[in-house]
């Protein structure tokens, strides 16, 4: 990015060179999905910037459905389904492996009077029903993880069933492979509708009154206005809930020393089991675990890293640490009624402080409509990129088994490789194979294949994209590129600075996500697989938290993301266990490193190297 | 004492006794009621006032001299400002007012346990702090005055500042009549502040009332007040107590007492001192903590002069020095947040089609 110091503009997408020894690396994305001279004209004339917050980390073939479907999803609901006034979708492209993106307004402005005629409608229509159509929206989410789970990947026999002739079926396991594989794919599509249904409209009802508060109180910061709306009862926080209650259980059952021997989950269970009330306790854990340990310790986007339910060291390191403050006679539960009467006085203050009757009034109406829509904000993230995906993903290596065991792939994960498209037609090479009694390309063919593209997705890991690409525009209007991604005058600057060299840099500024400062050396952590090595009173720094890695929460001082608006995970999170927080500073994990002393002011949104 | 004393403690003031006390020391007795941290101190009364000018016939030989005044004439109305107070000077203060001004003055040593305790002679005028009357920059003040009869001669002084010429011309144009503003004089013991300033219980910039805003610096709070530096800036949210924005700004000169020569003197702040912080957090919070409470009691929005005590341990050293009401944004209409009122839809609607400027 040299060569735009001092410019206002990121280079164009056509001008970034591909990464030495990546040359091909299209070939792993959709034709619909790159950068192309056939609509270079509409691609050079908009601003991308590359959603680490979201996908920080090239994307692998097959986990672009998940972005495949937002992009459908999001658009569509904005676009044609509610008709946002001034905004249309978030359109996509793939450079060099990751994941741009560019919100599109709608292009003669003369249509937003229309159109606003169209949204008073429909959204509002959901907002007076939002209670009722959220039940519903509840019972349609588990109906569609329900749906996923019951799909059932069948093996390929050497002879079918004799039912198949003694029932007239007429169908074969090769037919009920595919359909299993659409069914699961058209499920994953789904599910990222339901995410949208009422994301829009939620997050424009938060920024309404987020803009008023904004305006009646000049600098009231970001964490209180969260504060005043922010959920009690939020079902994000459930899983550690459970942890708590396992923690309790143990020292309930008098088993709670084994956490003192061992923190690997095999070795707690089988000691556990050894014993009666080790049983007892592990029956507890079974209880928990459908679906509070559907829980990813990545974001959910991709098929890794995996989630509690597949691996358990993140909750058993969790409750060993539970199990010690409770020993200590530390309270572990959260202060509800504490968090509940602060949220009530802060209500109440603010709006005292209006001078007006009809300010008074707006405040109360527009605060009640951000209450209404924010259990959906904070609850659906576990309901898809938790719950659903880990199931998801787990149905997808079924099918990557069977791969396998035809001599397609030498491993399960191989899968991850392929796009979604080229899957189905692996299956369509193995089935037809399995019914000619032919031989298959495919274990010819893909291997190799599946060789070179880990090579290029190695090289495109070690590459730092561009935060931005092309100019940015005047205005955003779109609502989540302002309230998800926090894309401001001060977020665009930032990213137009060019990163120094690590250790260079001597001062941050993010968003203030969590209120209280902190100082202490940093943890540099780029991938989950990490996390074991953060120790007691670090200062984190990553690229994004999610929630489930809040229990390492309970150990470290602070937080410090390279990505986050006021309302990502990380700031949600840490302002619920006091830990402060300063999230979105761009480029923490590529200006800090491990060791160094660092201040995090998460009330001015600072992080300083101290020395 | 009788019925009229000359002489009430801060802890007898409040707000009934403002005929008697001013404005200026009825609210510290306010305070002091409200549990308030004021350095303690005594008022000398109106009544002491009117006696003195009454002894000996003064204040009729005033009344002549304004009646003949043309104030548009700033030569004459310099003249008789200046023949009124020399006129004040040469008389001497009734020997019953005068002793009871020692006697509280010592009285008010011995509490302190310092002999000689300096203290700050303020006037209290019974008009100049209303809201819309501001009297601003006729009050007469001075610091560091030590000795009982120091005392009375500052008192003369501040008795006399209610005729300079720009406050007799403010009460023509105001429309106040002479004779019905009365001057009580503040004798307070002196803080030693470390640092010390101004606060409002509002943003001064916008009028927004859901902050405090506090200006800090070196010494005591004289150079804020008389503005000979630029202080540290500090915003707080009223009702989080969040500190919100810290302006830090080169605080090159301070007010501190000079103990051998028993005065104020203004000094050059050393360097290391002169951009750090003149509060920390605990004070800035505690600072705000006391102005709420002082909002609490009045229901409007104050203006508050506070001191750091170095002598003293915190908390303890946060020190009320004087309050009154605010008055630039109090006397505007209130400023509305919403143009239309609405339906929570019109809002979103209004607020999308605003977007964020991100250029």
């Amino acid at each position: 990015m040299s060569e735009n110091n001092g410019s206002n503009r990121f280079p164009s997408p056509f001008n970034v060179p591909t990464p030495e020894g990546c040359e091909g690396w299209q070939d792993l994305y959709p034709y619909y999905y790159v950068f192309s001279d056939d609509r270079r004209e509409f691609e050079d004339n908009r601003f991308w910037f590359q959603d680490s917050m979201h996908h920080p980390e090239p994307l692998y073939p097959f986990d672009t459905i998940t972005c495949e479907s937002w992009w459908v999803a999001l658009g569509e609901m904005n676009t044609r389904v509610f008709i946002v006034p001034p905004a249309l979708g978030i359109d996509h492209r793939v450079l060099n492996g990751y994941l741009y993106i560019s919100a599109l307004p709608v292009p003669n402005p003369d249509d937003i009077p229309g159109r606003v005629a169209h949204f008073m409608e429909r959204a509002g229509y959901y907002y007076r029903h939002w209670d009722e159509l959220y039940a519903q929206w509840q019972a349609k989410a588990e109906e569609a993880i329900n749906e996923l789970k019951s799909v059932r990947v069948p093996d390929l026999p050497e002879m079918e069933p004799i039912e198949t002739v003694t029932q007239g079926r007429g169908l074969t396991s090769a037919y009920d492979l595919i359909v299993a594989y659409n069914r699961a794919i058209e499920n994953m599509h789904k599910m990222w509708h339901l995410h949208f249904e009422f994301l829009n409209l939620g997050y424009a009802a938060y920024l309404t009154f987020y803009g008023f508060c904004k305006q009646a109180f000049p600098g009231i910061s970001d964490q209180t206005i969260a504060k005043l709306v922010s959920g009690i009862d939020v079902i994000l926080f459930r899983p550690d809930e459970e942890l708590k209650r396992l923690a309790h259980k143990a020292i309930e059952l008098g088993v709670a020393d084994v956490f003192k021997q061992t923190v690997n989950p095999t070795e707690v269970v089988s000691t556990m089991s050894a014993s009666e009330a080790g049983g007892q306790w592990l029956q507890e854990l079974e209880k928990s675990k459908d679906p509070w340990f559907y829980f990813s310790t990545g974001t959910g986007f991709y098929h890794l890293p995996r989630s509690w339910v597949d691996d358990l060291t993140v909750p058993t390191v969790a409750i060993r640490g539970y199990v010690e403050k409770i020993q200590e006679g530390k309270s572990i539960a959260r202060p509800m009624e504490a968090v509940q009467q602060e949220r009530d006085r802060l209500a109440a203050e603010y709006e005292a402080l209006l001078q007006t009757d009809e300010d008074k009034k707006a405040f109360r109406e527009q605060l009640g409509l951000a209450r209404t829509v924010f259990p959906y904000v904070e609850n659906h993230n576990f309901y898809v990129e938790h719950w659903h995906h880990t199931v998801f993903w787990n149905k997808m290596r079924e099918f990557g088994k069977v791969l396998v065991d035809h001599g397609f792939f030498n491993e399960v994960d191989d899968m991850f490789y392929l796009h979604r498209y080229e899957v189905q037609s692996a299956l369509y090479d193995m089935i037809g194979a399995w019914g000619s009694g032919g031989e298959a390309r495919g274990p010819k063919y893909w291997p190799s294949r599946i060789a070179k593209r880990k090579e290029i997705f190695a090289k495109l890991k070690k590459w730092s994209p561009p935060p931005g690409l092309g100019e940015p525009p005047e205005v955003v209007t779109e609502p989540f590129t302002i309230m998800l991604w926090g894309i401001t005058t001060e977020s665009i600057q930032n990213w137009l600075k060019p990163a120094g060299n690590v250790g260079d840099t001597k001062q941050l500024t993010g968003f203030a996500g969590s209120p209280g400062t902190a100082q202490g050396p940093a943890r540099v952590i780029t991938s989950v697989e990490d996390l074991a090595l953060v120790e007691t009173g670090e200062i984190l720094v990553c690229p994004i938290t999610t929630p489930s890695w809040a229990p390492v929460f309970t150990r470290i001082q602070a937080v410090v993301t390279d990505i986050g608006g006021m309302m990502s995970h990380a700031a949600i999170v840490c302002r619920e266990y006091g830990v402060p927080a300063v999230v979105g500073t761009g480029f923490g994990t590529k200006s800090f490193k491990t060791g160094q002393i660092l201040r995090v002011d998460g009330n001015a949104g600072t992080v300083q190297v101290a020395e | 004492m009788n019925n009229s004393p000359y002489i009430l403690w801060f802890t007898e003031c409040d707000r009934s006794k403002q005929n008697s006390v001013g404005g200026k020391c009825a609210n510290l007795g306010e305070m002091l009621q409200a549990n308030v941290r004021v350095p303690p101190g005594f008022a000398i009364t109106t009544h002491a006032y009117r006696q003195f000018l009454s002894a000996r016939g003064t204040s009729n030989e005033i009344a002549r001299m304004l009646d003949e005044l043309d104030v548009d004439d700033i030569e004459c109305a310099e003249e008789t400002s200046r023949a009124i107070r020399q006129l004040m000077s040469e008389t001497p203060i009734p020997p019953a007012v005068e002793d009871a001004i020692c006697y509280a003055y010592e009285e008010l040593c011995a509490e302190c346990q310092v002999a000689d305790l300096p203290v700050a002679v303020r006037s209290s005028a019974t008009a100049e702090d209303l809201p819309g009357a501001s009297f601003a920059g006729q009050q007469e003040t001075t610091l560091w005055v030590r000795s009982a009869s120091h005392v009375l001669i500052r008192t003369a002084i501040c008795w006399s500042s209610l005729f300079t010429t720009r406050a007799i011309a403010y009460r023509k144009q105001m429309g106040f009549p002479h004779d019905k503003v009365h001057m009580s004089v503040g004798i307070q013991k002196m803080a030693n502040s470390r640092a010390a300033g101004v606060m409002f219980t509002l943003n001064p910039i916008n009028g927004d009332r859901s902050k405090i805003a506090i200006d800090s610096s070196w010494g005591l709070g004289e150079s804020v007040v008389s503005g000979v530096v630029t202080p540290d800036n500090y915003l707080v949210d009223k009702v989080t107590e969040g500190i919100l924005q810290r302006k830090l700004s080169p605080k090159l000169i301070e007010y501190i007492p000079n103990h051998a020569e028993g005065r104020v003197e203004i000094v050059d702040v050393p360097q290391e001192r002169q951009t750090t912080s003149s509060l920390n957090d605990d004070e800035i919070i505690n600072l705000t903590i006391l102005a709420k409470c002082i909002e609490g009691y009045y229901r409007v929005p104050m203006d508050i002069e506070w001191g750091i005590d170095r002598d003293l341990p915190f908390p303890e050293s946060v020190m009320l020095l004087q309050c009154r009401p605010e008055t630039v944004w109090s006397s505007k209409p209130p400023t509305r947040v919403i143009e239309h009122s609405g339906t929570a839809l019109d809002y979103v609607i209004a607020n999308m089609l605003k977007g964020v400027r991100v250029k």
